[in-house]
């Protein structure tokens, strides 16, 4: 725990890095000072786009001591103010879960790599995120811990299934290899509640070791503060819940 | 997220956004999270030109009975035009 008489500082900063298919995109880094060894997590950002929320979150995670990448996953439909890209990733229907996953395993492969690294490596994202980021940890070896915060569609039905959607996430967890947590809202309409009760199930049929918390009076995005979706008592509760877990796993 | 609800459609005309008028070669439909209006989905337009890049844009987000009333609308303007031979 923080002590007002000790040393703080850290670095945020806009990277380059590989991605899917060898591609290079861009990403925010933010990562305390010092040798460390500190560990590490990689943010998968929402449906809404790679936002000045996601870039807060990440130096947020830096400030609690985790070198902290947030990939540019929209990187390849073009540039412009994250809303307008974000608005056309909308309009296509969305990123391919292949590109999805390969943008998050180079991230996780980066941090890990930078010699301040403990070699310990989580991934966290909200909505689209968080979907993403269950993927990524079932399908990218080497993910120490996940915390997923209200993904949607990680429950699909066969007719939602496209060629950028092949598999319903549910499917991979068989093979999630870490420790998840994940908080939700009992207000959400994707994932409902019932979704949640099935990943829940999933889960434990396959034995993993999960934490689910569900909150009363939130819906989808209880954590972000900009809009209408804010549920301050749940935000900070999730929030304590999410480095709690964090620190049993990675630290 | 995320519903993925998404059409695209070729329209033909001219939008007031940010930096003025552009005209307009497309409109995108979806009912999934918007960036602004106060709901967890609305219905969103977006009319863009994407060869004048991605900032030439400019977006609507609606609740499902506003954006049912405006269709509803739009049809009827359409049909008094019609009725008037104005159209």
């Amino acid at each position: 725990m923080y002590q007002t008489d000790m040393y703080e500082g850290l670095i945020a900063e806009t990277i380059t890095t590989t991605g899917a298919n060898g591609d290079s995109i861009n990403a925010y880094l933010a990562r305390p000072l010092g040798k460390g060894p500190f560990p590490a997590m990689v943010l998968a950002h929402h449906m809404p786009g790679w936002d000045q929320w996601y870039r807060e979150t990440t130096f947020k995670f830096a400030h609690h001591g985790y070198i902290t990448i947030s990939p540019n996953l929209y990187f390849r439909s073009g540039h412009g103010t994250p809303e307008d890209v974000a608005a056309k990733v909308r309009a296509d229907g969305g990123i391919s879960d292949d590109q999805a996953v390969g943008d998050l395993a180079g991230a996780m492969k980066y941090v890990r790599e930078l010699p301040s690294s403990n070699g310990k490596v989580g991934v966290f994202g909200t909505c689209s995120g968080g979907r993403h980021a269950y993927l990524a940890a079932c399908r990218a070896p080497g993910f120490n811990a996940i915390v997923d915060c209200w993904g949607g569609r990680v429950v699909m039905a066969p007719d939602q299934l496209n060629a950028n959607f092949p598999v319903s996430p549910l499917d991979y967890t068989k093979d999630l290899p870490c420790p998840i947590l994940g908080l939700f809202g009992n207000d959400d309409g994707n994932p409902t509640p019932d979704m949640v009760n099935q990943h829940e199930a999933e889960l434990k049929k396959y034995g993993k070791v999960y934490q689910f918390h569900r909150y009363d009076s939130a819906g989808h995005g209880f954590f972000y503060y900009q809009g209408a979706a804010y549920r301050q008592a749940q935000a900070v509760d999730g929030w304590q819940k999410t480095f709690a877990f964090l620190e049993k796993y990675l630290a | 997220m995320c519903t993925m609800i998404a059409e695209k459609v070729k329209v033909d005309g001219s939008a007031k956004g940010a930096s003025g008028w552009f005209n307009v070669a497309q409109a995108n439909v979806s009912y999934d999270h918007p960036f602004n209006a106060p709901f967890e989905h609305a219905l969103n337009i977006d009319f863009v030109s994407e060869s004048q890049g991605l900032g030439a844009r400019v977006a609507v987000e609606l609740s499902e009975q506003a954006a049912r009333e405006l269709v509803k609308t739009i049809l009827a303007v359409l049909d008094q035009a019609e009725r008037e031979k104005v159209l």
